[in-house]
């Protein structure tokens, strides 16, 4: 086989594998939006700071060190133990389930009717706060996260290619982690939205927010609900990309990859957010491989994922999978 | 007492078409007119005018532009870095190939070239609503940063990758390069705050104002009672990223004076913008400058406060304030969603009736 279509299959695992990720990110949005019709900027910051706080508590660093050091002129940084990675995942679901509640009474309870910029503005606010509070709890230094998941190239897949085809890909233990743990994600989130109680409660929110309230589901606990859930994704999609590429500002920047797969997968579709995250994955891969690397200098995958969901959007207004949109005088 | 309609008679069209109809508010307007061009110029200093009067006056611009999108024509835009930093560099390829050419009409004709690239990113508008549009106008941000970062005709293939812009004077005053007096400065944007007010401030009166609100309250049942949305539509990209891209001429070329184009208009001054808009009031030309003033002022406080007086790492003192800022965004929009204009509002009605109650 000639090479740059061994090459171009091994960019395309690569973009699937990316897009997994990407979808991790954009679960969280949809799971917002669905339920409170909230266009939730801050996932990308939520995702941050899980990995941050994860971090913190499993290196044992003192919270706010850097603050208390100033005021007082002290020199705290770390408290002298290291909890294990199952513990500190487990303490820091339970800090986001506190900042989902903490979301719900300080801000979202006093914004109940209020147009839907006003709240995208408002969780845009809560992305300065939280990132500002990250950095100030845990400081802003790049912190490697390690909870124990294999990284480096898979060997078996590498040998395995290798004898087929005499080129090895290069797949990434983290990447194909990713993908499992994405697919068991989205599983477990199925199994709770058809199967439970308080799943059903979450689509009959979904589907009419005055309707749910008349049968008695109480909108507020169902809005912390789905807060927490979506910090608990915040947390999966920060600790692959924490793992990946290191705990630092930039991971808040991972939302803006996220809202593309949004636009094309629709913004109240879960299926439409993995699909969409695989489509954008595979082709700012693949277009930056044929077309951007070679004739347009580089760095296209910047906005490729844009462009592409705007082209599609023209056509189809609403994204691959979201609801009709109909519109009345 | 003091603001109120009655007595106030009009004797001709004219005078009741007027920019200012209220006898209070003409005042006001004269007064402030007086202060900024006459008193200001006299005190001002370097670190005032790059602290706050500058930027000031260039955010007010962009923020009267994209208040036009999406304050008066509903149609929510974060392309707004973009399209500033379509300004800057079309300033700076006009600067450098025809220098004999006023700077003047320079930053105007940067001012046309960005409404020309703002319509075209408008067009999807026409299919696209909400907030599937505001994701699309990203597409404008990103693509444009990547287009100035990557081809290195629009940088003159300078080694650095920067744009430096280069001398200009107006009158024999240097109101751009190193050597520009805080005066010509701040003067060069007020005088194009003044315009870019006068000309919003008009428009929004008008029919084509008149046509961009019935767009943004419903626009399939503006579209019935004959308001066409294309041109409609277009015409609020056209004027507003005319608008935004005067700011992003001035903000290189009077402001930094050298811009890399991801830093000086990436997508955080997109969100800024925004910012000012939603904070200062949708839909008010007063809010766009009371927003502007509250995002320029709010960092300089809080930065004199926390460094300045405790005496804290800068780093920190960063962190703090963007918890600040949030934590005030936050505030801002449960206390009030309509923004600082309508506080101003509901200072008139008081003013209106005081100092009787009722």
């Amino acid at each position: 086989m000639p090479d740059i279509v061994l090459y171009a299959a091994e960019v395309t695992l690569n973009g699937l594998m990316a897009g997994v990720l990407y979808a991790l990110v954009a679960l969280g949005f949809v799971l917002i939006f669905k339920a409170s019709g909230i266009f939730n900027y801050a996932q990308g910051v939520l995702a941050l700071f899980a990995a941050l706080t994860l971090v913190g508590i499993q290196k044992g660093q003192v919270p706010f060190a850097h603050l208390i050091n100033a005021m007082t002129g002290k020199h705290y940084t770390n408290f002298p133990w290291e909890v294990p990675a199952l513990v500190a995942i487990l303490l820091t679901v339970g800090v986001m389930v506190v900042l989902a509640i903490i979301i719900e009474k300080v801000v979202l309870k006093h914004l109940v009717n209020q147009a839907p910029i006003i709240l995208f503005m408002a969780t845009i606010g809560m992305a300065y706060f939280l990132e500002g509070f990250g950095d100030v709890m845990w400081g802003s230094d790049i912190k490697t996260l390690d909870v124990g998941l294999p990284q480096g190239i898979n060997e078996t897949i590498d040998s395995v290619t290798y004898n087929m085809f005499g080129y090895g890909f290069f797949i990434d233990n983290l990447d194909i982690v990713a993908a499992i743990v994405a697919v068991l994600l989205v599983a477990a989130l199925t199994v709770f939205s058809q199967y439970s109680k308080q799943g059903r409660a979450l689509r009959a929110v979904a589907d009419d927010h005055q309707a749910a309230l008349s049968v008695g589901i109480s909108l507020r606990f169902i809005w912390i609900l789905v807060w927490s859930i979506a910090g608990f994704v915040a947390l999966v999609a920060g600790i692959m990309w924490g793992s990946k590429s290191g705990v630092q500002f930039s991971l808040s920047l991972i939302a803006l990859k996220a809202l593309p797969v949004l636009m094309l997968g629709g913004f109240t579709s879960i299926p439409g957010a993995i699909v969409g995250g695989l489509i954008i994955g595979v082709g700012e891969k693949l277009f930056e491989l044929l077309i951007g690397a070679p004739f347009l200098g580089g760095a296209t995958e910047n906005w490729f994922a844009y462009v592409l969901a705007l082209v599609f959007l023209v056509f189809r207004p609403q994204g691959l999978f979201g609801e009709k949109i109909i519109e009345r005088v | 007492m003091f603001y109120r309609e009655a007595g106030d008679f009009k004797t001709s069209y004219r005078e009741d078409s007027q920019t200012f109809p209220i006898k209070f508010d003409r005042l006001r307007y004269y007064v402030v007119l007086a202060i900024a061009f006459g008193i200001v110029p006299l005190f001002i200093n370097d670190y005032w005018a790059n602290a706050v009067a500058v930027p000031f006056l260039i955010y007010a611009i962009a923020a009267i532009g994209l208040n036009i999108l999406v304050g008066y024509a509903g149609q929510v835009s974060l392309g707004t870095g973009g399209f500033m930093a379509v300004g800057a560099y079309a300033v700076y390829k006009l600067m450098t190939a025809f220098p004999e050419v006023s700077i003047f009409i320079h930053v105007i004709l940067a001012g046309g070239i960005t409404a020309a690239v703002g319509v075209l990113f408008g067009l999807p508008s026409l299919r696209i609503k909400g907030f599937y549009l505001a994701v699309a106008t990203l597409a404008a941000q990103f693509f444009l940063v990547w287009l100035f970062n990557k081809v290195p005709w629009f940088y003159n293939y300078s080694a650095s990758g920067q744009i430096n812009a280069p001398e200009r004077t107006m009158f024999g005053v240097f109101v751009t390069g190193a050597q520009t007096s805080a005066m010509a400065k701040y003067m060069f944007c007020l005088v194009m705050l003044t315009i870019v007010a006068l000309i919003a401030r008009n428009l929004t009166r008008g029919t084509v104002g008149r046509k961009w609100m019935a767009i943004r309250d419903m626009d399939i049942a503006a579209e019935i009672i004959g308001v066409n949305p294309l041109t409609t539509k277009l015409s609020a990209f056209a004027v507003s990223s005319f608008f935004i891209g005067i700011a992003g001429a001035l903000f290189f070329a009077v402001y930094l004076g050298a811009a890399e184009v991801g830093e000086a208009f990436g997508i955080q001054k997109s969100f800024l913008i925004l910012f000012m808009v939603i904070i200062g009031g949708l839909g008010s030309i007063f809010g766009s400058f009371a927003g502007a003033a509250f995002l320029v002022l709010l960092p300089v406080f809080l930065k004199n406060v926390l460094v300045g007086t405790l005496g804290w790492p800068t780093d920190l003192a960063a962190h703090i304030e963007l918890m600040i800022v949030g934590g005030l965004i936050v505030t801002f929009l449960i206390a009030e969603p309509h923004g600082l204009a309508q506080l101003w509002r509901v200072a008139k009605e008081k003013l209106r009736l005081w100092p009787f109650p009722h």
